[in-house]
């Protein structure tokens, strides 16, 4: 509690303490004005500083707010047990009281449980590096992350928060990134690697060079994200705003009425007018009338969820972004990067010539097998060599794969056939690598495999020597990520690639995607998200998942672009709705059952406070409502209300 | 240009008032106020004086809801 919440909570306490001997001695205080002045004493204690607030709204011209309402029903209230007590009756001060203190008691509440939740989610992003260990000459200084200059040294010691990006120069270690991923799977760095602000150091020291400013580091660039996205504001939200700022005037004016024009048409009607009476329900019409409950209620929820959702590594960049979120029925893909991992890999290698029964050359290779074949090591180790001048994906997932340096001065004469692959020398003798275009460019016939990828093609010394399959690998959970995807709701899944027919339907069948658009350009796939959003037509929203290389246009076009695997990558974070930390696609389902969870909850709380409001209001205005039910009901609706936001905050096993 | 202010207040509705306040100050091309993260984002007119006019802000947050704070 900090200090106005533990002053607010004294002087409730005092309140109480003050009003219950007045309470047990109110049958025998004598004069009426006497129990006037005793009830006014706890009144005032707890309630000075909603006069003040009221009294200081009408000098500026903002009448109409709570403080206002509570005033006018309390005073009101207290009126007519003046008027009670005048006319011989018992005069009930009580409940003014009492509606005073349990307002408080709310207000305390609401206070406690938004500070308390505040705490919680910036606890969840506890990415906020607190100091550096800065290196300068041989000596470990403690500063400030702010006043590291790009390219200092810094030391990261066991279980320190890295401060700043940057590049490991010395040790290694392994880093927990839960922080920002929301899991823990530790993630290996040693000379060379870079680091990332905000993990936490679980191995070994480090010394990092560091590479960005603190501002420009990506945990501060996560904090921001998150902070600013509680600025863009939900319907749901403006919703309630706009619905305060009228609604309030309106219950003032209906309360004026319902005090004045009874009472006028009872006595036009010749009956007694009841004004004491009607009065009261007045008052009791101004206090239920309250808008707390709902007013706090919706933020906190989108709160809430943001900051459920940033602990799971799941950014979403405003509360309007979680309300489409949870309306998504169609989730379009892209394929690299997305579903498969976007990075090539040598999936096999087939040694063996196409059998046309010649030799090998015997000087030609060292260590030849036996039959003039080539061992697949070999295989690789030509294709390797042959491709090693290009920066072709392929080219580097075959040096990979070969795994040792490349020597390049044993290649020799290289020339390139665009499309078709490369030829050259490798240690004196002609080699060949690329596809079966090359191979007939060369007079060979290419074996004609049916296996899934990019099948490069070997020929050495003018003979068929074997084919490497490269294929770009499925990330592990892509399958499990479209049946979550299903059960959350979606109802079409479709896939967008500049890969090949063939490779691409493959891919589909295998992870199940509902439908395939295969060798696309990226401006394609702009027009193609177009003519879902079209087919759609408003009926739920559409969600383009992509790893945010290349396909900005995409990702703004589509009503939700969410970008994968984007720890560190500006432009994806720029670019997309929804980043998600890590490349997981089974996140997308994970951040749409986040986002139906809170707006699920905001609904339910708009629904609840209102309907609860409204039936308290009508029960009030036929004076079947007392102060009491109105008070309670106030209270009660907005404390449920807070405890139900607050859940939008667990996600974790969505 | 647009900056971000820490404020204190005390609840949803008065952090409501503290950006209509905000807004209608001269040299504030808009504002938005989060309650939840007690932040005040400023949008400057352009060439406004910018300590002055989130004086200014400040003062007409205060007029609506007494008891808040912007840190400038």
């Amino acid at each position: 509690m900090n200090k106005k919440q533990k002053n607010l909570l004294t002087r409730i306490i005092a309140a109480v303490l003050c009003l219950i001997p007045t309470i047990v001695l109110d049958g025998i205080i004598p004069t009426w004005y006497l129990k006037l002045g005793l009830y006014l004493i706890p009144y005032l204690i707890v309630g000075y500083d909603i006069l003040r607030k009221a009294w200081h709204g009408i000098r500026n011209g903002q009448v109409f707010d709570e403080n206002f309402l509570m005033t006018i029903a309390t005073f009101g209230a207290i009126g007519v047990g003046v008027y009670d007590a005048v006319h011989g009756g018992k005069g009930d001060y009580l409940e003014a009281v009492a509606v005073m203190l349990l307002y408080q008691v709310g207000e305390l509440f609401q206070s406690y449980a938004v500070g308390k939740s505040r705490r919680n989610i910036s606890d969840l992003m506890d990415i906020r590096p607190d100091y550096a260990n800065l290196w300068e000459d041989g000596q470990m200084v403690r500063v400030d992350p702010e006043e590291v200059e790009t390219g200092s040294v810094i030391v990261i010691q066991p279980g320190e928060k890295v401060p700043l990006d940057g590049i490991v120069i010395e040790g290694s270690s392994s880093l927990n990134t839960a922080a920002l991923t929301g899991e823990s799977i530790p993630r290996d760095v040693s000379e060379g690697s870079e680091v990332l602000s905000g993990c936490i150091n679980a191995g070994g020291v480090l010394k990092v060079r560091t590479t960005t400013e603190f501002d420009e580091s990506t945990a501060s660039k996560i904090l921001d994200l998150v902070e600013n996205a509680a600025s863009r504001k939900s319907k749901s939200e403006n919703f309630i705003s706009r619905f305060a700022r009228y609604y309030t005037p309106i219950v003032c004016y209906a309360a004026l009425a319902l005090a004045v024009l009874p009472p006028i048409v009872l006595a036009l009607g010749g009956r007694q007018p009841m004004i004491a009476e009607w009065i009261y329900r007045a008052c009791t019409f101004l206090v239920i009338s309250c808008p707390c409950a709902v007013v706090i209620s919706i933020p906190l929820s989108f709160f809430a969820g943001l900051g459920g959702a940033s602990a799971q590594g799941i950014l979403i960049k405003g509360s309007n972004f979680l309300e489409a979120m949870a309306d998504v029925r169609t989730v379009v893909f892209d394929k690299t990067g997305t579903v498969t991992r976007g990075s090539f890999e040598v999936t096999s290698v087939h040694a063996g010539t196409n059998d046309e029964g010649g030799r090998g050359d015997e000087k030609s290779i060292s260590g030849a097998g036996p039959a003039g074949t080539f061992s697949r090591e070999q295989l690789l180790e030509y294709a390797a060599l042959i491709e090693a001048h290009s920066s072709h994906p392929i080219s580097q997932s075959l040096k990979r794969a070969y795994g040792k340096p490349v020597d390049l001065s044993r290649v020799t004469d290289i020339s390139e056939i665009s499309g078709q692959g490369v030829y050259g020398k490798v240690d004196g003798i002609p080699v060949a690598a690329g596809n079966d275009k090359l191979m007939r460019h060369l007079g060979m016939e290419g074996c004609s495999c049916k296996e899934a990828g990019t099948i490069v093609h070997v020929a050495v010394d003018s003979r068929y020597a074997g084919y490497i399959v490269i294929a770009d690998e499925l990330k592990p959970t892509a399958q499990e990520a479209m049946r979550e995807l299903k059960k959350a709701g979606v109802m079409r899944t479709v896939m967008l690639t500049g890969d090949t027919q063939q490779a691409a339907q493959e891919t589909a069948a295998q992870v199940g995607v509902d439908e395939v658009h295969a060798g696309l350009l990226p401006e394609d796939k702009v027009t193609w998200v177009e003519k879902l959003l079209s087919e759609i037509g408003g009926r739920g929203s559409l969600a383009f998942v992509g790893d945010g290389i290349n396909d900005a246009p995409v990702l703004s076009r589509a009503d939700i672009g969410i970008a994968m695997g984007a720890l560190g990558s500006d432009a994806a974070i720029e670019a997309a709705d929804v980043v998600l930390m890590d490349d997981d696609p089974k996140k997308i389902a994970k951040a749409i059952k986040i986002s139906r969870k809170c707006i699920g909850i905001v609904r339910q709380n708009i629904v609840f406070a209102l309907g609860i409001k409204l039936i308290c209001l009508i029960l009030g205005a036929v004076g079947l409502a007392n102060m009491w039910i109105a008070i309670l009901s106030d209270v009660g609706v907005m404390i449920l209300a807070v405890l139900n936001a607050i859940r939008a905050l667990f996600v974790k096993n969505l | 240009m647009k900056k971000t202010y820490k404020i204190d207040v005390d609840c949803a509705a008065c952090a409501e008032k503290m950006q209509e306040a905000a807004k209608r100050t001269d040299g504030v091309k808009d504002a938005v106020v989060s309650f939840m993260t007690l932040k005040m984002k400023v949008e400057f007119e352009e060439g406004a004086d910018v300590p002055a006019v989130m004086l200014e802000v400040r003062e007409n947050c205060r007029k609506v809801e007494d008891e808040c704070e912007v840190y400038i």
